[in-house]
């Protein structure tokens, strides 16, 4: 190394070392940080207040929800909302725990059989070399780029001709083949190192054997991020379109339901509304920083 | 020239006869795949195909299909006015909202990447709670309400700018702006989290690098090292964004009413449900579904094409 490159180290190396201890970046002015900040800030509070406000609205006893002007957090919140869904919706033909347990179910389901089915899928297509390998994935890149109401009318048919209209399969069983879960899953799985596999062949275990004791334990993170994906969709299923028994629709209809029913309704409508969305958004919350692990090779690559 | 095109053929034979020998080896890899491929093939490859293949035929279910030719895009192209009307509203939603909700994504994913770890974490569920919130966007229909109790309307008489209730969902000149409000407030989805993740994943050690080489501020700092690094993220988020913005169709009907008055807030998608769930003219839903597939793949091949050239 050169003398004069060697000083001009010297020179860089103590500011350097402050400037990481303050964590600051080199190319931070301290005006243009606290201007973003209170622009983040402003947003955030945008961004939540509808959340906020439906939450506060489920809560609200009902001479509260009519005041005017409103106030924005409920004074007095009360849990009678949530339980006059049981309550009043218990009386009526289909009760509101059934409804519950139509999209309990369907969620469930539909989610462990797409986190095994697509794993499986995402673990041959990571980790082995075989002919039609890469046309496959290209294929499932494919569909990622049109949304699931181009093929909702062609499904209609094909799940007329097997005849699951109107069944619980008709909604769970085109949910394990998303290809985003395949796809992030084998994204994720890529970045495995390839030795742990050959060690395990080497000693002998079968690839069922690899797949369950080696590979999915280690990807645990795309677990969770297969599950966020899956749920919120599934959860969020109007399902109005493939099945018309009452007794099998799922939340959300039972949701436009309550809406409909009027002004009376509107503390009802919103703890439905709380109810629909804090399945997802705890869900996210508890394996954030899961998720963004997997996200991070997200990546379409060329 | 018949020597080469022999030889062409004798090599294809061994490629085909290399990849057979393989293909038999690695049976196991079929069996991994094969549920997989199986419902993906029913579910998302064979619809493509049903629809292009219906979409020239005449069907209501009922009866069996007869072949009409390119009558049925003839009929929606010329005749369907509606159509046209929903055609138009989805152009100017994925137009505005698209790039818009694709550029929010980024800049917020970008400047939560500057703060404390904690409050990047709080920040990440604020922002990306809007989407996964199912129908929480039903919300809007109570601030937008067409009465003087309406929140949005309440507001607008006290300061004076309107003196009576404007009908927010309507009136069509207000139910486009609305609803794409609404869907821009939902647009910091999967693609934002991508953007988080792959913030978070750009090499330290090229910030400094580039700190030496002179990059001045954080705008010369994201466009020769941030962007670059990040376009993989961006390319899956373009295709996440795209895919959205044609499928707009929810937020439309929970808040405009289905159908909308005089069809202003019409989709292609929710013109495709009319179609294909009230009318059961699965012919012309199917062709309907075609030209939407064919907008959505042709537009993500353009956009990826352009993002190529981002930060070179």
């Amino acid at each position: 190394m050169s003398k004069k490159s060697k000083k001009k180290q010297e020179n860089l190396e103590p500011v350097y070392r402050k400037k990481l201890i303050k964590r600051r970046k080199p190319n931070r002015s301290i005006i243009g940080d606290l201007f973003l900040y209170l622009f983040l800030l402003m947003v955030a509070v945008v961004m939540a207040f509808p959340l906020i406000y439906a939450v506060s609205s489920a809560l609200k006893p009902l001479d509260e929800l009519f005041k005017f002007p409103p106030k924005i957090l409920a004074q007095n919140p009360t849990f009678d909302n949530f339980s006059d869904l049981f309550v009043t919706m218990g009386k009526s033909w289909v009760t509101f725990s059934r409804y519950l347990f139509n999209t309990v179910f369907i969620t469930f389901v539909g989610t462990f059989g797409h986190l095994l089915v697509a794993s499986m899928g995402a673990f041959v297509l990571a980790k082995y070399d075989f002919p039609g390998n890469q046309t496959f994935f290209k294929l499932v890149t494919v569909a990622m780029m049109f949304t699931g109401y181009v093929t909702q009318i062609p499904n209609y048919l094909i799940l007329n001709k097997l005849g699951w209209i109107d069944t619980y399969w008709s909604i769970i069983i085109p949910a394990f083949a998303s290809p985003m879960g395949l796809f992030l899953m084998k994204q994720f799985m890529e970045g495995l190192p390839t030795s742990l596999i050959e060690a395990a062949k080497i000693d002998g275990a079968s690839e069922w054997r690899v797949f369950s004791g080696i590979v999915m334990p280690n990807v645990k993170p795309a677990w969770m991020t297969l599950i966020i994906f899956s749920v919120q969709g599934l959860w969020n299923n109007k399902a109005a379109t493939f099945i018309y028994s009452e007794q099998k629709k799922t939340l959300v209809y039972a949701m436009q339901q309550i809406q409909s029913g009027g002004i009376a309704r509107t503390g009802q409508g919103a703890a439905v509304l709380v109810v629909l969305m804090i399945v997802p958004i705890a869900i996210f919350i508890f394996s954030e920083s899961q998720i963004l692990e997997t996200m991070a090779s997200s990546g379409l690559k060329d | 020239m018949g020597n080469y095109i022999r030889k062409y053929f004798i090599l294809r034979k061994h490629n085909l006869q290399v990849a057979w020998k393989k293909a038999k080896r690695s049976k196991m890899c079929y069996l991994f795949l094969l549920p997989y491929a199986l419902l993906f093939t029913l579910f998302f490859v064979a619809p493509v195909v049903i629809s292009i293949f219906y979409g020239f035929t005449y069907y209501n279910i009922l009866e069996k299909p007869r072949f009409i030719g390119l009558q049925n895009y003839i009929s929606l192209i010329l005749d369907d006015d509606i159509f046209l009307i929903g055609l138009k509203n989805t152009l100017m939603i994925a137009v505005i909202t698209g790039p818009l909700g694709y550029i929010m994504s980024f800049l917020f994913a970008w400047l939560i990447n500057e703060l404390p770890r904690w409050v990047r974490s709080v920040a990440v569920v604020v922002f990306y709670a809007p989407s996964i919130a199912g129908n929480c966007y039903v919300i809007f229909s109570v601030f937008f309400r067409g009465d003087a109790y309406g929140y949005v309307n309440a507001f607008l008489m006290n300061i004076g700018i309107i003196d009576t209730p404007v009908l927010w969902f309507i009136n069509p000149d207000y139910m486009l702006p609305i609803c794409m409000l609404v869907i821009l407030w939902m647009s910091l989805g999967t693609g934002f989290l991508s953007f988080v993740a792959g913030l978070q994943g750009v090499d330290r050690s090229q910030f400094e690098a580039g700190y030496m080489d002179g990059v001045k501020n954080r705008w010369q700092e994201l466009w020769y090292i941030t962007l670059p690094n990040m376009r993989p993220m961006l390319m899956f988020g373009a295709v996440m964004s795209i895919t959205q913005a044609f499928g707009v169709c929810d937020v439309t009907m929970a808040l405009c009413g289905y159908p909308s008055t005089d069809y202003a807030a019409r989709t292609i998608v929710t013109h495709l449900f009319d179609y294909g769930f009230t009318r059961f003219e699965m012919g012309y839903a199917c062709a309907i579904a075609t030209i939407l597939f064919l907008m959505m793949i042709l537009c993500n091949k353009a956009i990826q094409s352009l993002l190529r050239r981002v930060g070179t």
